[in-house]
C-alpha cells in the first residue's frame, strides 16, 4: 500500500505535449478515476505511471520513491505496480494459473509457495474450477477476474486499470464495476482507474481527476464535482449540467449568494470567499428545476422545444428567458403532459456560482483538494 | 471459364503430364522400374544429400532470420529502416550470383580479404566448395524469408501483452523468451516452410558449390542427367522430379503441422511493440552491421573486384584493374546481349499477361467462391512452391511432341520459357493483389453493380483504381525474380533461346570466372536500381507488399 505523488509532470511526444503541469496527490489505498475524453492524455498519464513513458519534467513518487523524473526512470519491472489493460492483456498461450503465476516466477517465488499463493488467489476471485483453461475459453468476465487476480498475486501496492470496461457489452459493466469496489476492499491497493464514462468514475472512485487537453482540470470527490464544478468546462461535462450567465452577484459570505438568472432573483451556492462581481456563469442540474403550475410572479418564462417520455419522467428540453433565450433540460415526475411549443414557467431552486476563472488561475492552477 | 482455362493449361496440365510421365510411362505403372531408378545408389545418396542439406540450412535461416526479426521488429536500434534494406537486398540477388560473389570472397582479388592476407593460398581447397559451404550459403540467403514472415508476426503482436509482462516484473529478455517468441512460433515455422522449399529448389548454390564439390543433390542430378541423355532420360528425370516434389509437399507439410500445433491467434495490434536496448545499444548495433559487412559487402566487392581484374587470382591494383570485362558483357559478347534481351522481352511480356490475369483471378477468387475458385489458388499455389526445376520438366514433357493445331513443338524455342515463367509465378503475383482486393469494401462494386455498369465497367472504373497500387507492386515483383530466375530455365534453355540467369552458370563452367563477375554485377546493379525505383514508387504502394520496406 503505498500513496502517489504527480508533481508538475509534462510529457510530449515530438511537438505535440499531451501532459501539461499535471499534478495530483494520491493517499495510500485510495481509489482515484481519471475522467476524460479520448484524446486527452489520460492514457498517457497511466503508461507515464507505469513506467512505459519517460516523463520530460516534474516529477513522479510512489510510496515515497522518486521513480519518475527528467534523468531518472525506473523501469515499469521494477515499480511493483499491476497494470490491468484495456484488453486484459491475458497472454494466450498462457493457461489461467501459468498467467497468474508468471510474475511470481520471474521474481523466483519457490514453487510450493507460488502454487498456494495462486490457488489462493483464484479461490478469491472465484477462478479456481477454470485454473487450467485458456483465456480463448473464457468469458469477458472471466478474463477480467484472471486479469486482477495477476495483480493480487503480485501483491501490487499500487494498481493501474486504463479503461477496463471500454468494450464491454451495458450489461456486463454493472457487475464487473462491483468486482473493482471488492478488489478494492480485499487488496487495499492504491488504485488509479482511467475512464472516459463518468457513471463509472463517479460511482467507484473516491476522489475523480477531471482531464481535458493535457491538464488536470478538477480533482476533488465525486458529490463536490457534480455540485461545485471548479470550472465552465466541468460543469458542462459532469452530469447533464448545463452553464447559464447570471448577473449582480451578491455573496453573503457563508457560501450563499443572492443573484439575477434569467431576469429573476435566485438563491444559489457558492465559495465562502466568493467575491461580489457583476457577471458570473452558474451550473444548473435538471434536477434544480422546477416546473410552476401556473404563470406566477418571479418565475422564469419558457417554451417546450422536445419533450421525451423516460418511464419514470418525462424529459423537456426548454428555450428560457424573454431577452436571450439559453436551452435548459429539467425532468418532470410521471403523470405529466407536456408538448412541444408550449409555454410554461419555470422557477430555479438551487444553481452553483462557478468560480472567477481569472481568480482561479492566479491563485491555483489546477485546483487539487487537501 | 476463360481464367480455369488459362490456369488449367499452365498449371494444372503440365504438372499432370509430369506425374504421368513418371509413373505411367509407356502407358502402363511399373513398379519395378521405379524400384530400381529410386534404389539405385546415385538417387538414394541424392536424396540423403538433398534433405540433410535443405534440414540444415533451414535450420540456419530460423535462427539467424528470427534473430534479425526480434532485432528490427522489437527494439529501438537505430537506422533501422536502412538495416532491413540491407539484410532483405541479398533474397533479390540471384543466387548463382550470391555463390559466385561468396566463392570471389576468399579469391586474392577480394578488396577486403585480399589486402588483409586472409584470401586462401593458391592451390588449396575452396571451403566453401562442400557440403557445408552449400548449408552456410543456403541459410543465410534464405533467413531474409524467415525474417519477414517473423516480422509479421511481430507486427501483429499487441504491444499491451509485452507490456503486462513488464508490470510482471519481466525483464526483456525473459519477456523474449517467455511471451515473444511462443507467440511468434506460427511465423517461424511459416518462415521455415518458406525456407525449406526455397531451400530444396534453390538451383543456383546447389549447382555453383555441389557440382565442383561433388555434393551432388537431387536437383543438380536432374540437370546433369539432362544435359548428358538429353530427352531420352525425361521419363527418369520426370520420376525424380516427382520425389523432389514429393519431398517439398512434405517438409511444407510437416513445418505447417508443427506451426499449427499450441498456435495462438493473437487480435491485431494498436501499437507496435518496441523495447530499449539501452546500455546494449551499440554492441548490438555492432553486431547487426558486422553481419551485414560480412554477409553482404565482402561477397559483393569481391564479386565486383574479380570482374575488375583480367584473370582469377590476380590482385586488384592500378596496374591490374581493367574495364573489359564489362565492356566485354555489354557490348561485345554477342550471347551475353542476346540472353540479356531474350530475358528482358520474356519478363516484361510475362508481367503484362500476369497482371491483367490475377486481377481477374483475384476478382474471381476474392469475392466470388467455391470449389473452383479454392481448386485455381490452389493450383497456382502449388506451381510456385514447388521447384523451378520440376515446372521446367514438366514444360519440356508437356511442349515435346508437336502441338496439334500448329504443327510444330514449342521444345527448345523461347515459348516454352514464357509458358514456364507464366506457369510459376502466377501465384506470385496473385499474392499483393489478394491483398488490395481484400483491402477494397466489395459494397463499392455491388454499388456500381446497382447503377448497371457491366462487370467490364465495374473493373475498368471502380476496381481497377483502387488496385492500381497492389498490381504495380505485383509487377515489380514478378518482374525482379524473373529477369534473375535460373532454376526453370536452365533447363529449357537452348542455342536458340538463351536467358541471362543461367548465363553465369556456363560462363563458369566454361572458365570465364571474371566475365561471369560482371555479368553479376551487372545482374545486382539492375536488382538495386530496381529496388531503389520500387522505394521512389513506394509512397504509392499499400502496406507491406513490398519485403524490403520497413
Amino acid at each position: 500500500m503505498s500513496g502517489i505523488v504527480i508533481d508538475a509532470v509534462d510529457k510530449s511526444f515530438g511537438r505535440t505535449e499531451v501532459l501539461r503541469q499535471v499534478s495530483l496527490s494520491i493517499e495510500p489505498g485510495e481509489f482515484v478515476a481519471v475522467l476524460g475524453a479520448s484524446g486527452c492524455g489520460k492514457t498517457t498519464l497511466l503508461r507515464c505511471l507505469a513506467g512505459f513513458e519517460p516523463v520530460n519534467a516534474g516529477r513522479i513518487d510512489i510510496g515515497g520513491e522518486t521513480v519518475s523524473a527528467p534523468g531518472r526512470h525506473l523501469p515499469p519491472e521494477e515499480r511493483g505496480i499491476g497494470v490491468v489493460f484495456q484488453n486484459y492483456a491475458l497472454w494466450p498461450h498462457m493457461s489461467v494459473v501459468q498467467n497468474v503465476a508468471y510474475g511470481l516466477r520471474i521474481a523466483g517465488v519457490p514453487k510450493p509457495e507460488r502454487e498456494a499463493r495462486v490457488a489462493r488467489v483464484l479461490e478469491m476471485v472465484e477462478l479456481g474450477a477454470l485454473a487450467s483453461r485458456r483465456p480463448a475459453d473464457l468469458s469477458g468476465g472471466q478474463r477480467q477476474r484472471v486479469a486482477l487476480a495477476r495483480c493480487l498475486a503480485m501483491e501490487s501496492r499500487v494498481v493501474l486499470l486504463d479503461e477496463p470496461l471500454a468494450n464491454l457489452d451495458v450489461h456486463l459493466r454493472g457487475a464487473l464495476e462491483e468486482e473493482f469496489a471488492a478488489f478494492h476492499a480485499r487488496s487495499g491497493a492504491t488504485m488509479f482507474y482511467i475512464t472516459h464514462d463518468q457513471a463509472e468514475a463517479l460511482a467507484l472512485a473516491d476522489r475523480v481527476a477531471v482531464m481535458d487537453r493535457g491538464r488536470i482540470l478538477q480533482f476533488d470527490r465525486p458529490e463536490a464535482l457534480f455540485r461545485q464544478p471548479a470550472s465552465e468546462t466541468v460543469a458542462g461535462f459532469i452530469g447533464e449540467g448545463r452553464v447559464v450567465p447570471a448577473h449582480d452577484i451578491r455573496p453573503d459570505g457563508t457560501g450563499r449568494a443572492q443573484a439575477i438568472v434569467l431576469g429573476q432573483p435566485a438563491l444559489l451556492r457558492c465559495a465562502p470567499d466568493e467575491k461580489p462581481r457583476a457577471q458570473a456563469m452558474i451550473s444548473v442540474q435538471p434536477a434544480d428545476l422546477a416546473l410552476l403550475p401556473d404563470p406566477a410572479p418571479a418565475a422564469i418564462p419558457a417554451h417546450v422545444t422536445r419533450a421525451t417520455f423516460r418511464g419514470a419522467y418525462l424529459r423537456a428540453e426548454v428555450m428560457a428567458g424573454q431577452a436571450a433565450p439559453v436551452a435548459l433540460s429539467l425532468n418532470i415526475a410521471a403523470p405529466a403532459s407536456l408538448c412541444r411549443g408550449q409555454r410554461i414557467s419555470l422557477a430555479l431552486r438551487d444553481g452553483w456560482v462557478i468560480p472567477d476563472p481569472a481568480a482561479l488561475s492566479s491563485s491555483q492552477p489546477a485546483r487539487t483538494d487537501r | 471459364m476463360l481464367l480455369a482455362l488459362f490456369v488449367g493449361v499452365l498449371s494444372i496440365a503440365p504438372l499432370a503430364r509430369l506425374v504421368s510421365a513418371a509413373l505411367l510411362p509407356q502407358g502402363s505403372f511399373d513398379a519395378a522400374r521405379i524400384g530400381d531408378l529410386l534404389g539405385g545408389r546415385r538417387v538414394v545418396e541424392a536424396t540423403l544429400n538433398t534433405l540433410w542439406i535443405a534440414t540444415a540450412s533451414t535450420l540456419l535461416a530460423i535462427v539467424i532470420g528470427t534473430l534479425a526479426a526480434l532485432l528490427a521488429g522489437l527494439t529501438d536500434m537505430r537506422r533501422r529502416t536502412l538495416w532491413v534494406f540491407g539484410f532483405v537486398l541479398p533474397l533479390m540477388i540471384p543466387p548463382q550470383v550470391t555463390a559466385l560473389a561468396w566463392v570471389q570472397a576468399f579469391s586474392p582479388a577480394s578488396p577486403l580479404l585480399g589486402p588483409l592476407g586472409l584470401s586462401l593460398p593458391p592451390g588449396t581447397r575452396h571451403p566453401l566448395y562442400s557440403m557445408g559451404g552449400i548449408i552456410l550459403l543456403l541459410g543465410l540467403y534464405n533467413a531474409p524469408l524467415v525474417f519477414l514472415s517473423v516480422r509479421a508476426s511481430l507486427h501483429r503482436l499487441p504491444a499491451s501483452l509485452l507490456e503486462a509482462a513488464r508490470a510482471n516484473g519481466a525483464r526483456p529478455l525473459q519477456i523474449t523468451r517467455d511471451i515473444v517468441l511462443p507467440l511468434v512460433r506460427g511465423g517461424i515455422f511459416a518462415g521455415a516452410a518458406l525456407a525449406f522449399v526455397s531451400s530444396i529448389g534453390n538451383f543456383g548454390i546447389q549447382a555453383m558449390l555441389g557440382i565442383p564439390a561433388r555434393v551432388s543433390t537431387l536437383i543438380t542430378l536432374i540437370y546433369r542427367q539432362l544435359n548428358t541423355y538429353g530427352p531420352s532420360a525425361l521419363n527418369d528425370m520426370a520420376l525424380l522430379a516427382l520425389l523432389l516434389a514429393g519431398l517439398t509437399v512434405a517438409g511444407m507439410a510437416l513445418t505447417g503441422w508443427l506451426g499449427r500445433r499450441g498456435d495462438q491467434r493473437v487480435d491485431g495490434a494498436q501499437r507496435a511493440p518496441r523495447m530499449a536496448l539501452g546500455r546494449w545499444r551499440r554492441p548490438v548495433a555492432a553486431l547487426a552491421w558486422a553481419y551485414l559487412a560480412l554477409c553482404l559487402v565482402l561477397p559483393l566487392t569481391a564479386l565486383l573486384g574479380t570482374a575488375l581484374v583480367r584473370g582469377v587470382g590476380q590482385p586488384l591494383g592500378a596496374d591490374t584493374i581493367t574495364f573489359e570485362n564489362f565492356a566485354n558483357a555489354l557490348f561485345h559478347h554477342e550471347g551475353i546481349r542476346q540472353a540479356f534481351f531474350t530475358s528482358l522481352w520474356l519478363t516484361t511480356l510475362c508481367v503484362a499477361v500476369l497482371i491483367p490475369v490475377s486481377v481477374a483471378l483475384g476478382y474471381v477468387l476474392v469475392w466470388r467462391h467455391g470449389w473452383v475458385a479454392r481448386g485455381l489458388r490452389l493450383a497456382s499455389e502449388l506451381a510456385y512452391a514447388l521447384p523451378g526445376i520440376i515446372i521446367g520438366v514438366a514444360m519440356i514433357l508437356f511442349f515435346l511432341r508437336p502441338l496439334p493445331f500448329l504443327g510444330t513443338g514449342l521444345y527448345g524455342t523461347v515459348w516454352v520459357i514464357l509458358a514456364a515463367y507464366l506457369s510459376n509465378y502466377l501465384a506470385l503475383a496473385l499474392r499483393p493483389i489478394l491483398g488490395g482486393f481484400a483491402q477494397l469494401d466489395r459494397g463499392l462494386d455491388e454499388a456500381a453493380q446497382l447503377t448497371g455498369a457491366g462487370i467490364f465497367a465495374r473493373l475498368r472504373d471502380i476496381v481497377l483504381p483502387g488496385l492500381a497500387p497492389a498490381a504495380m507492386a505485383s509487377g515489380i515483383l514478378v518482374f525482379m525474380t524473373a529477369i534473375n530466375e535460373i532454376q526453370t530455365s536452365v533447363l529449357l534453355v537452348s542455342s536458340r533461346a538463351q536467358t541471362i540467369g543461367p548465363m553465369i552458370i556456363f560462363l563458369e563452367e566454361a572458365g570465364s570466372t571474371t566475365l561471369a563477375a560482371a555479368v553479376g554485377c551487372l545482374m545486382v546493379a539492375l536488382v538495386l536500381a530496381l529496388m531503389a525505383g520500387s522505394l521512389i514508387l513506394g509512397r504509392h504502394l499499400p502496406e507491406g507488399v513490398l519485403p524490403w520496406r520497413d
